[in-house]
């Protein structure tokens, strides 16, 4: 059998491509229709991966829709890398160019959201804080302190009501989304990531936090928010045993 | 804000989120990570997506691409980028059709 990797590569990807030669069945057949098997369960497959990746996209545009965005999402972006839990990540930036696709203006947001998921069910465990510590370090230690956060973290902040639309496929009786900006934080306690909406000025928080800025800091930049609560967003980040360390800043 | 006070506001605001902890029910420790629970076929293992056995009965749809012909769910994706949330929404209605109950 000799067949070169380039000519696999490019028909395996393209039903149109002609099926490349030099392959053969045990008997020494040509294997041109095992081939065509194995090409339809290639994009097939794939297209099944991006359904259970992206559940909510696939439900706003139709199960038949989705299934075309996937078969030209996935001749333009095959797989980098083998494994499955990480396929799709240039998706969102696909639907805002894709024709049938670019005018749902909150769709690639709707995908960043579920890749957020999925990032966070798959990034790294970490040990919460005791909140004790909290307690007992003084007030102006902690504002020079550099505060850690989970990697299992994710922010989304979108002009669309992503957090509402993705409840309202999600969860059986959930609101009929209305229009507003949101800012969504995924949080995994334990090990299960959950999109939970933020209030004013918690995403500036949690971004200068995660951009190695100190508390102090950090409470200033989201404080541009009047209705910023500090008390609320500590609360719900030791809550969903979010914060891993309070230290000095390096 | 002068310093004392800003320091004041986050001690308050410390003491405010550690009260809150203080209400929230101590979750069951030590749940085991299990596949398959969390988020369905999320696993790298033989069941999870992009897995598909040989012989599929699913047919690629490629020749389908970029004219999205079923009528119906194609009105539902050409929606309109308007800049008042109204239409938006009625649009949101559209697709709505299209989720199993």
């Amino acid at each position: 059998m000799t067949v070169s990797q380039s000519d696999f590569r490019a028909a395996l990807l393209d039903p149109k491509a002609q099926r490349p030669s030099g392959l053969s069945d045990g008997k020494g057949d040509n294997a041109g229709r095992r081939f065509d098997v194995y090409r339809n369960n290639v994009a097939v497959s794939l297209t099944e991966a991006l359904e259970t990746a992206f559940p909510v996209v696939a439900k706003l545009v139709g199960t038949q829709n989705f299934k075309t965005l996937a078969g030209a999402f996935l001749r333009a972006h095959p797989p980098a890398s083998p494994l499955m839990m990480f396929y799709g990540s240039e998706l969102p930036a696909f639907i805002a160019a894709f024709p049938p696709t670019r005018e749902i203006g909150y769709l690639p947001d709707v995908a960043r959201l579920e890749l957020a998921l999925r990032q966070s069910y798959h990034a790294a465990d970490a040990q919460p804080i005791n909140p004790a510590v909290l307690e007992t370090t003084p007030t102006e230690t902690l504002m020079a302190s550099r505060v850690g956060l989970a990697p299992s973290l994710r922010l989304i902040r979108s002009p669309w009501p992503i957090h509402a639309i993705w409840r309202f496929n999600m969860v059986e009786g959930a609101a009929k989304p209305e229009m507003a900006a949101e800012d969504i934080a995924v949080l995994r306690m334990e090990f299960d990531p959950e999109p939970v909406l933020l209030g004013p000025g918690m995403a500036d928080f949690v971004e200068a936090l995660t951009n190695g800025r100190a508390l102090g800091e950090a409470v200033e930049s989201a404080s541009l928010s009047p209705d910023f609560d500090l008390g609320r967003t500590l609360a719900l980040l030791l809550a969903h045993e979010c914060i891993i360390s309070i230290g000095e800043m390096t | 804000m002068s310093n004392t006070t800003k320091t004041l506001a986050v001690a308050g605001a410390v003491a405010a989120a550690l009260a809150a902890q203080m209400t929230v029910p101590a979750h069951a420790q030590a749940k085991e990570k299990c596949f398959g629970v969390s988020l369905a076929g999320e696993n790298d293992c033989a069941a999870g997506p992009g897995t598909t056995c040989a012989g599929t009965s699913t047919v690629d749809y490629q020749g389908n691409a970029w004219t999205l012909v079923d009528a119906g769910t194609c009105a539902d994706i050409e929606l309109p980028a308007m800049a008042d949330g109204t239409a938006r929404m009625g649009s949101l209605e559209e697709l709505d059709r299209d989720l199993p109950a």
